[in-house]
């Protein structure tokens, strides 16, 4: 398949608009602002386009409840605050692709009546922002962006905003409160962002990669957009790969390859001959899957019925030198810090569960301890906010599920049954 | 109090928000970069130029992990720890940087050269291990890789 959000990126020079117009850019939205607002929801609704920030919400749903909301200005965000651990595939996007994201903007923008934007980027990228901040002005300057878009009367102004290094931003009422200068906690649901979002006006939130699908998907139309990859949940997907892979790295592949296919066909199997041990397909909070059960088309419909999740596109691969008690113990660790603090469930439970897996890890688990963490991560899932909860309580669940054994034997022996 | 600069800076910030609320994180980034740190005067500047109590602004700056709360070395070094980096040796280059600079988690340097922070994903889990040296991202550091890069921050 030939690239599309990465298309361009060994170009030194990517991210200034002209190489990207050189290299097919700022087609999509002309096209676009020929188009009625309504027919443009209909394209990404036809495309079967699902959000990629992790719960593949369908995008033209989205947009619909939004543009119907009758309250004004209305507001485009896009999550830039990629924070799940494992996660690296919006930042070449962010870095050397810019461009395809503000022309995404734009047309989503128009798309949907919003009038204003603006990029959430996570703190941990500055160079990014530099990037970014470099390439809207160039979007001004030659009328991609501002109060006249194509000569059209189209307005759409687009800022970034920086976040200050908190995972919870990447939840969308989160980054909301964030970004309208508060502490980023979730608000409960409803009312949803698409009626009362930033500043209580109606709301979208898509995710880097998505809006950048939007200037092909317009090009190419949604039809033809709906051929690539999974009939189910199509397009392209940039899978980003860590761990002990031999080559490691970003992969924009259609959206569906096997996980089996892009560990051992793309990535050139395990580093050094190594035995795999355990895959997390999705960022840290999807489940972890054992070697029998990687056999899996990566996407959103098909990840559930083989027990995991696509989540972030971000696969995590472990080798057999890997204690799986220490990666459950520091994944707990991360949880916990990240916690917002705002729900009882999340706040305690997951304090809670790092203890227990400490313990177990450090040597000194007791008999009853792993009954003891299902316990506690039952208490959490499905009582929180936000999914910030549930992805602590899974990953618990799902490393005992598979791995139970080791666990056992931590606390049976006292010790690692990998490092001693 | 701020310099004419930072104001006019912080004036510039809340011309892209419909509310002198919103451009409260950009104006802590502000404060820091203008104070060194986040000092009751920081706090003091940040209320007084955007009109928000001084309590909501040190309680929205403590909520996030990148804002100081206390003075810093002169170069910030962020290791990331999280799985990724962790299984391709992060902690080895924790227990290096103790060793080799004296530089504990959340701690500086004692010749005010370095603060350390351990950081979740800085997502650059592909080139683990990594870290950010200020702004700079370093990839797929070893022990002597961390050595030949900080040599370069005096």
């Amino acid at each position: 398949m030939e690239r599309v959000l990465l298309k361009n990126i060994e170009n030194p020079e990517s991210a200034d608009i002209n190489e990207y117009k050189k290299a097919g850019g700022y087609k999509g939205l002309p096209k676009a602002l020929g188009m009625q607002p309504r027919e443009i929801i209909d394209e990404v609704k036809k495309a079967g386009l699902r959000g990629r920030g992790g719960a593949g919400f369908p995008v033209a749903m989205k947009w619909t409840f939004a543009s119907a909301d009758p309250k004004f200005p209305k507001y485009l965000l896009c999550n830039a605050d990629e924070g799940e651990p494992g996660t690296f595939k919006d930042r070449p996007i962010l870095e050397k692709n810019p461009h395809i994201l503000i022309e995404g903007m734009a047309i989503s923008g128009y798309a949907l009546g919003a009038e204003y934007g603006y990029v959430y980027l996570r703190g941990e990228y500055p160079g990014a922002k530099d990037v970014l901040n470099r390439a809207i002005a160039q979007a001004y300057e030659q009328g991609f962006l501002g109060d006249n878009i194509g000569g059209k009367g189209v307005r759409f102004h687009l800022a970034v905003h920086q976040g200050a290094g908190a995972y919870i931003c990447g939840e969308e009422t989160a980054l909301i409160e964030s970004l309208e200068g508060d502490k980023g906690q979730p608000r409960i649901k409803p009312p949803f962002p698409v009626n009362v979002g930033v500043f209580s006006k109606p709301t979208v939130v898509n995710n880097v990669e998505t809006l950048s699908n939007l200037p092909y998907l317009i090009e190419i139309g949604g039809e033809a957009y709906s051929k690539i990859g999974s009939p189910d949940c199509p397009g392209p997907k940039i899978y980003c790969v860590s761990g002990h892979v031999e080559r490691p790295g970003v992969y924009e592949l259609p959206m569906g390859t096997s996980l089996k296919d892009i560990i051992y066909d793309h990535c050139g199997g395990m580093k050094a001959g190594r035995k795999l041990k355990a895959v997390i397909p999705g960022g840290i909070s999807t489940p972890v899957l054992p070697p029998d059960k990687i056999d899996c088309p990566m996407d959103f419909v098909n990840m559930p019925k083989h027990g995991s999740m696509l989540g972030s596109g971000a696969v995590i691969v472990m080798d057999e030198s890997v204690c799986l008690v220490k990666v459950c113990f520091r994944a707990l660790k991360f949880f916990e810090h990240e916690s917002c603090g705002k729900c009882t469930p999340c706040r305690e439970g997951t304090g809670w569960l790092r203890k227990i897996l400490g313990r177990i890890e450090h040597g000194e688990g007791v008999d009853g301890d792993i009954e003891l963490l299902l316990s506690v991560a039952g208490n959490i899932l499905g009582k929180t906010f936000c999914p910030l909860g549930d992805g602590a309580a899974s990953v618990v669940q799902n490393f005992i599920k598979h791995f139970r054994p080791e666990f056992e034997e931590h606390i049976r022996a006292g010790k690692c049954m990998v490092n001693g | 109090m701020f310099r004419e600069t930072a104001i006019k800076e912080i004036e510039a910030i809340r011309e892209q928000y419909p509310t002198a609320r919103a451009a409260l994180l950009p104006a802590i980034y502000v404060a820091q970069r203008e104070f060194g740190w986040l000092s009751p005067e920081a706090y003091e500047s940040v209320s007084s130029v955007l009109g928000v109590p001084r309590a909501t602004v040190r309680g929205v700056a403590t909520f996030y992990a990148m804002y100081k709360h206390r003075p810093m070395g002169r170069h910030l070094v962020q290791l990331c720890t999280n799985v990724s980096c962790m299984i391709l040796g992060a902690e080895k280059l924790v227990d290096f940087l103790k060793n080799r600079y004296g530089l504990e988690a959340g701690g500086m340097s004692s010749d005010g050269r370095f603060s350390l922070v351990i950081m979740e994903c800085i997502g650059a889990c592909g080139t683990a291990p990594a870290m950010l040296v200020n702004n700079d991202f370093y990839e797929n550091l070893t022990e002597k890789y961390i050595e030949e890069i900080l040599e370069k921050y005096r």
